[in-house]
């Protein structure tokens, strides 16, 4: 037990400089990419197929720094908030491969897929993030920060680097850890979030917060099954695309945009799917069923404790109250302990927060509880009916 | 890439803090029975030498001083400890404060409270696997993907950890009691309120 006393100094400084020395991963020291196996979320061991160290070597680039014809543009119709980057999409099907879509929420790649996705902001590219499918269940996920004379990137450390550009007043984007990479995509079982079947669908919503136009030629479901891409066929596919499963505008979107920015971790096939909260839309889900967002999230009592907010009127979604609503609040929050999602941006998505206050605030509100009519927060005439989800001792895992 | 926090590398060391103010040194902590398998024994024998009683069982003071209550055994912060505000420390060159339990934290990080470890399913880690454990250490990440786990967990030395050794460690935490004891979610630092 002494031998513990000398590190209290260090604890200390730390705390005080925040300059905590985080000690090097296991992995290259310089420039790493890690490789899962699917789904499982383990490392393999080396002997893996290795990310290059320059991205001009990944194969997205022809000869003539052109993006090489061989890759297909995309854009996702809800687009991943990221501080406001530009970003840009590619994908690289093998030639001759098909993606198997029998499982339509949980496409399977060929060996060989590669994806990249670059951000830029003010014209300037600071990063292209690519994953890459090596094996039938490994994928190696990489980023690469780019050079000052934007003649190409490089391999970024496995734990990522800091603060490489100003995205607001005060706030700062960074190029993710390989194990930031890995907390969202290894916790769906469709490890590449950005190009699905919703995401993909040719019924693109026209109130998706900052949606990008397509770009020519991008790859879309259609596009798609017109090239045979995609086994087994799927007409229904091309004459009813994917939507959201709501005749409301505004509910669409704010699904739409949930699915995408939250729904990777919050389904109920990840590694989280013990918190039964499910913002993930699914194809496959009956044209009938509840989107599922709203069959688990709507006045769903969460654990998560909003300041001012008595617990017991807390809700994930509290119909007609966004000030109740746990949701929206980590939405907006940027702090570490609250924030949602809780990496990969340091600035609250204010266009969405708007669209998800909306929605919210145009439900009918729910039967109200008594603690709410005690403090007045609703009128004494309001129903008060006994539900167990009231009571503070009774939270559901959040 | 996660955000830069003021993480603190020797954390486990501020169970000695506690000890110091007691003179003499706590107990070893005792086992909660016996571990039931090589793995589970590997992991309890790896719980005791990383200092995880120091910080995730409660403290109480015992008749030679300040003690690990393994009564408690790793259940975190107590649910009915309601802590008041953390004293104000000004400049420094002090810096941060404990409860007297040794699970709760008040520094520039704001608030933060040692969590259940033990297997009880709704407010322990009970519904983990061995890879939501892995993924947690060597993230820094609550539950391997959500907010940063916060000082003075030293995650960042324990990361260097082999896989086989945090898989035996969860496998003890799996064979100890489990105790439902909800432990409180972190305080943001005022500043950022």
């Amino acid at each position: 037990m002494p031998s513990k006393l000398p590190l209290l100094p260090c604890a200390i400084l730390c705390a005080i400089l925040g300059t905590a020395t985080r000690a090097a991963a296991p992995g290259p020291p310089a420039g790493g990419a890690a490789a899962i196996a699917s789904g499982s979320g383990t490392a393999i061991a080396s002997g893996g197929a290795a990310a290059p160290r320059l991205l001009s070597a990944t194969g997205l680039y022809a000869a003539d720094g052109s993006i090489d014809p061989r890759n297909m543009p995309f854009s996702p119709q809800y687009p991943l908030w990221s501080d406001g980057a530009d970003k840009t999409r590619w994908i690289h099907l093998p030639a001759g491969t098909k993606i198997d879509i029998s499982a339509i929420d949980a496409w399977r790649f060929p060996v060989g897929t590669k994806l990249w996705k670059e951000f830029a902001w003010g014209g300037r590219k600071v990063e292209t993030r690519m994953i890459w499918k090596t094996g039938p269940d490994a994928w190696v996920f990489a980023t690469y920060a780019w050079s000052d004379d934007q003649k190409d990137a490089v391999l970024a450390p496995e734990a990522g680097i800091p603060d490489v550009i100003a995205v607001a007043p005060g706030k700062r984007h960074s190029l993710p850890s390989v194990t930031d990479c890995k907390a969202c995509h290894a916790s769906s079982a469709a490890i590449v979030l950005g190009f699905t079947a919703l995401q993909l669908s040719d019924d693109r919503d026209p109130l998706a917060p900052h949606a990008e136009p397509l770009p020519p030629g991008a790859a879309t479901l259609r596009s798609l099954l017109a090239a045979g891409r995609l086994t087994p066929q799927r007409a229904d596919l091309a004459l009813r695309p994917p939507r959201i499963r709501t005749s409301d505008p505004t509910a669409r979107a704010a699904l739409g945009y949930l699915s995408a920015n939250c729904g990777g971790c919050h389904n109920r096939t990840g590694a989280l799917a013990r918190l039964d909260l499910d913002l993930f839309h699914d194809v496959g889900g009956s044209a009938t069923a509840p989107e599922p967002a709203l069959a688990t999230a709507i006045d769903t009592p969460g654990r998560y404790r909003m300041p001012g907010i008595p617990p017991a009127e807390s809700r994930v979604v509290a119909p007609g109250a966004p000030e109740r609503s746990t949701l929206l609040y980590r939405m907006q929050s940027r702090r570490p302990s609250s924030q949602m999602p809780p990496l990969g941006t340091a600035v609250a998505d204010r266009e969405a927060v708007d669209l998800v206050r909306r929605w919210i605030a145009a439900m009918p509100p729910a039967p109200a509880t008594p603690a709410a009519i005690a403090a007045g927060r609703v009128p004494p005439g309001s129903p008060a009916p006994e539900r167990a989800g009231d009571s503070p001792a009774a939270p559901t895992s959040r | 890439m996660r955000r830069p926090l003021p993480l603190i590398v020797g954390g486990v060391g501020l169970g000695l803090a506690v000890l110091a103010l007691g003179g003499g040194p706590a107990p070893a902590p005792a086992a909660a029975g016996p571990a039931a398998s090589p793995e589970a024994e590997r992991g309890q024998y790896l719980v005791r030498i990383m200092g995880c009683n120091d910080c995730h069982t409660p403290w109480v003071m015992g008749s030679k001083g300040p003690e690990p209550d393994m009564t408690r055994q790793l259940s975190g912060h107590p649910e009915s400890l309601l802590m008041p505000p953390a004293p104000a420390l000004g400049q420094g060159p002090w810096a941060w404060t404990a409860a007297v339990t040794n699970t709760a934290f008040a520094g520039p990080w704001g608030v933060s409270f040692s969590a259940n470890l033990t297997p009880d399913a709704e407010t322990g880690i009970g519904k983990w696997t061995d890879a939501t454990f892995i993924q947690a250490i060597r993230s820094g990440r609550h539950e391997g993907q959500g907010r940063p786990i916060l000082p003075p967990m030293p995650w960042p030395q324990y990361l260097n950890a082999t896989d086989q050794d945090l898989r035996a460690v969860f496998a003890y935490l799996r064979t100890i009691p489990a105790i439902k004891n909800r432990v409180p979610q972190p305080i943001d630092p005022p500043e950022s309120q």
